[in-house]
């Protein structure tokens, strides 16, 4: 069965200020649909179409050689972007608790180091990517990936391996509408909409 | 004063709206392009690179001084590709050898537009010459150069994201077929009679 784009668990300006209404459309309409579009063309035919997109990225050799390219471009995408919309809400934010806060000062010494530290991964994504916060053996981690990879995709693909629980979109076409040049501004609104109680529930199925 | 220095745009701002906006062009060129140099010199402070051209600083360097580095000169160079008093195609030499590297200009336009239409994320759509003389479309990624690759560049359109957003949003392929209109191909021909002297 093909990949349908998932419907967004808010209204599209649910989550302004921080990420516009205009952007939210756009981004969901026209990029992350794109991308279904894209993996279902590269899939069609093959016994891999009826698995979940996430099974399909993290086994990429499993692909036929000459769609490879495309699934790992557009099964990201589609991946990526269907976990972005559901670790935001709107009046969200604050600071995750239980063990998710317990895992991620064992990681990064605290929640505003944390913070820095994935701000600092969004930060430095040159070009197009994604910024994660990932379990890799039980641990949490901080890292990015290029384009539409993703950690599921293993280290060889994607630099980094793990299962991500939280990720932030920092192509231009995520917050060029509002922010333009100012990717830093948008990673800094962007922890004020991050729903940590559905990246608590990622972590506890991750772990 | 800093090593180096954004040249100015060959025309104005508004120049070439009805393909780039005068907004658009602002943020591409006073605050990416700018940055660039911001960046490199800041890195390049102290550094004996900074003695060299740019052109040998991209060829030399690599990580975060290349990537700044070969923004600061791909996009001087993505300037010049481009004019408001545009011709309608190449003509003389340019036009024998795209003829001959790529059929006719019509298949070259196509090609060179598959090119940049499909390239994955960040990146430049290029036109270089290698040093036997032969002409290829390079598609390459972020900051990515044929300077890099032993390779002349003659023409060159930006497709980043940054490129486009605000006036054609996710419609990469219209932004790319508008470059047509707008192509300077007097400064291709140059920069191809530099690179075969």
């Amino acid at each position: 069965m093909a990949y349908t784009l998932p419907e967004l668990p808010y209204a599209y300006d649910a989550l302004e200020p921080s990420i516009d209404a205009r952007t939210m459309e756009i981004h969901h309409t026209k990029h992350h649909n794109a991308y279904i579009t894209k993996a279902n063309a590269a899939l069609e035919g093959t016994d891999l179409a009826s698995k979940p997109i996430e099974d399909v990225i993290s086994d990429l050799s499993a692909v036929p050689a000459d769609k490879r390219g495309a699934v790992r471009n557009n099964g990201g995408g589609h991946a990526n972007h269907s976990l972005f919309w559901t670790v935001m809400g709107p009046g969200k934010g604050g600071a995750p608790s239980g063990e998710l806060a317990a895992a991620i000062d064992a990681a990064c010494g605290s929640f505003d180091k944390f913070k820095e530290e994935f701000s600092n991964a969004a930060a430095t994504r040159f070009g197009s990517g994604w910024a994660w916060l990932y379990v890799a053996d039980g641990k949490l981690k901080v890292g990015s990936t290029a384009n539409q990879d993703n950690p599921l995709m293993g280290e060889a693909v994607a630099g980094i391996a793990g299962t991500p629980i939280l990720g932030l979109d920092v192509w231009e076409h995520a917050y060029y509408l509002h922010y333009q040049n100012r990717r830093p501004d948008y990673v800094s609104a962007f922890f004020d909409v991050v729903d940590w109680d559905a990246v608590a529930e990622r972590f506890a199925a991750a772990k | 004063m800093p090593a180096f220095q954004q040249p100015p745009l060959p025309y104005a701002m508004d120049a070439l709206k009805g393909y780039i906006s005068e907004e658009q062009m602002s943020y591409h060129y006073e605050k990416h392009h700018a940055s660039y140099f911001t960046k490199l010199n800041k890195i390049l402070e102290d550094d004996p690179l900074s003695e060299e051209s740019l052109e040998d600083v991209v060829i030399a360097s690599s990580g975060g001084t290349f990537n700044n580095a070969a923004q600061a000169w791909n996009h001087a160079f993505f300037w010049n590709c481009m004019t408001p008093s545009a011709s309608q195609g190449p003509s003389g030499p340019l036009a024998d050898l795209i003829d001959r590297d790529f059929r006719d200009f019509d298949s070259f336009k196509r090609q060179f537009s598959a090119a940049a239409t499909t390239l994955f994320g960040a990146g430049w759509a290029w036109l270089a010459i290698d040093p036997t003389g032969k002409l290829s479309i390079l598609p390459l990624g972020n900051a990515d150069t044929p300077l890099k690759h032993n390779q002349t560049p003659l023409l060159t359109l930006d497709v980043w994201e940054h490129a486009y957003y605000v006036d054609y949003r996710n419609e990469r392929p219209k932004f790319v077929d508008g470059f047509w209109d707008v192509t300077n191909w007097d400064f291709v021909a140059e920069r191809l009679a530099g690179a075969v002297a």
